[in-house]
């Protein structure tokens, strides 16, 4: 395929880590945290930390929606997918992810009538096919999914449709980039900002990290040469003494977002007081809710919702890796206790998730490297 | 689910502007366009799929790229494809 060189070729990749490593003061160390899985599975597959100078890190963020999803949500969407009558439906993603009591795919296999979909349109579809069932669609997702979700709702209000429903879970991204910014554990010194939530919510957003945190972002795009070419240019940012929030992936991204997504999100739900994130807690306005105009499309309204809290197992550090603070390998069973095929912590179950990217590929890296250090 | 997956728009459905066919490597599915509203995309157009819903429009060089890309992933895009072959949302 002749355009995909232009973000591969190794030459590029060269120059543009010569220039990184001359704008690198002496001396300094430089962190710099990747909020969205897509970008750490880049940076995995293709190595990208083998380009940065020694004082460069990039660590892995919040920007996961499977990996934040906390156990007793998915507790309460199974104790839903077992009320009678009941379909649930969720996206494959979510099928293997541990709740507190098993996962969705433990509760099929005990009777429950849980189906996969690719789209939440696919579950309307089956809502329309199943007038005599209540069908319910766990919704997860950050920015990239609610807008999707919401439309579906709009599509049902439009259609009628009464056996539909909703369990919603949408998270947004900024609270969890500010909890981080708010907590003591991490210096970070910018972010490479998240490609595709960004295509929803545009560049304008992030700018109280720039003015009130004092640190760079610039939201990146997915290929190699498009994340050297963002932490190129959160470090000539960091030279200059500017700190602002760019966008290298301009060929998707529009600086103020996709309006008519933002729209549907805003007609159909709300901002929830506070909802819990795995392994960062509590977080205040940080995911959505049904808005009361949409009640009857509300499956936390329309069905008993036991608000199980689960506490996350304790050997599991998903905590620490989803704020950058511990890199995958050094949580304590990951890859031992803790595998792709039986995950203990979400971060492993995603293949977006830091620890799944690191598993399938990271270890390649890291044995070039001892290799060479050796050497 | 987080993946975006391009396609090329190769039909838009007469009396529902918010349904379109696209072509993703050789799979016809229908997707919503509603995000991207009316006069913003037609036929020959490529746009990134979320879950059934076009989310943003692209060119082409970069469906080709996010194309290489996901076939680099091997099972999460499969896995992807799939999904979106058993799709059905009209």
């Amino acid at each position: 395929m002749r355009f995909v060189d232009e973000y591969r070729d190794a030459d590029k990749a060269q120059a543009l880590a010569a220039q990184i490593a001359a704008l690198c003061e002496p001396g300094r160390q430089y962190k710099f945290m990747e909020v969205c899985g897509g970008h750490t599975h880049t940076i995995y597959k293709h190595g990208i930390e083998d380009y940065l100078p020694e004082s460069v890190s990039l660590v892995h963020g919040p920007g996961c929606p499977v990996c934040v999803i906390p156990m007793g949500r998915v507790d309460d969407a199974i104790a839903i997918a077992h009320e009678p009558g009941v379909i649930m439906t969720a996206f494959g993603d979510m099928m293997r992810v541990p709740g507190g009591n098993g996962s969705f795919l433990d509760a099929k296999a005990a009777g429950a009538d849980i189906r996969m979909v690719y789209s939440p349109l696919d579950a309307l579809k089956i809502a329309r096919a199943n007038p005599d069932r209540k069908v319910v669609f766990m919704a997860i997702g950050f920015e990239t999914t609610s807008p999707s979700t919401a439309m579906t709702v709009l599509r049902a209000a439009a259609e009628g449709i009464d056996n539909f429903s909703v369990f919603c879970n949408h998270v947004t991204i900024l609270p969890a980039i500010k909890a981080i910014l708010d907590s003591p554990d991490l210096r970070l010194d910018g972010f490479l900002g998240p490609g595709h939530v960004s295509t929803v919510i545009g560049c304008r957003p992030y700018e109280f990290i720039a003015r009130d945190y004092g640190k760079p972002l610039v939201c990146a795009g997915f290929e190699p040469l498009d994340l050297l070419q963002s932490v190129f240019m959160l470090l000539k940012q960091l030279a200059e003494g500017r700190c602002e929030v760019e966008n290298q992936y301009t060929r998707v991204v529009p600086w103020d977002g996709n309006l008519r997504a933002l729209a549907a999100i805003g007609e159909v739900m709300a901002l929830r007081p506070y909802f819990e994130w795995r392994g960062l807690g509590f977080i205040s306005h940080s995911a959505l809710r049904m808005r009361d105009e949409y009640a009857a499309y509300d499956a936390e309204r329309l069905f008993e919702v036991p608000g199980v809290r689960v506490a996350d197992p304790k050997a599991c550090q998903c905590g620490e890796v989803l704020k950058g603070v511990l890199k995958p390998w050094e949580c304590k069973v990951f890859g031992t206790a803790c595998t792709p095929e039986t995950p203990i912590g979400t971060c492993m179950v995603s293949s977006e998730g830091a620890c799944a990217a690191y598993y399938n590929f990271g270890r390649f890296t890291r044995q070039r490297l001892t290799e060479a250090t050796r050497i | 689910m987080c993946l975006g997956i391009p396609g090329e728009i190769v039909e838009i459905k007469a009396g529902r502007d918010d349904l379109a066919i696209v072509d993703v490597v050789g799979v016809r599915r229908a997707i919503n366009i509603g995000l991207l509203g009316p006069d913003q995309v037609g036929i020959g157009d490529w746009v990134l799929v979320h879950v059934g819903f076009a989310m943003s429009k692209i060119d082409e060089a970069e469906a080709a790229a996010t194309l290489e890309m996901l076939n680099g992933l091997g099972q999460a895009y499969t896995d992807e494809l799939q999904a979106l072959a058993e799709s059905d949302i009209t």
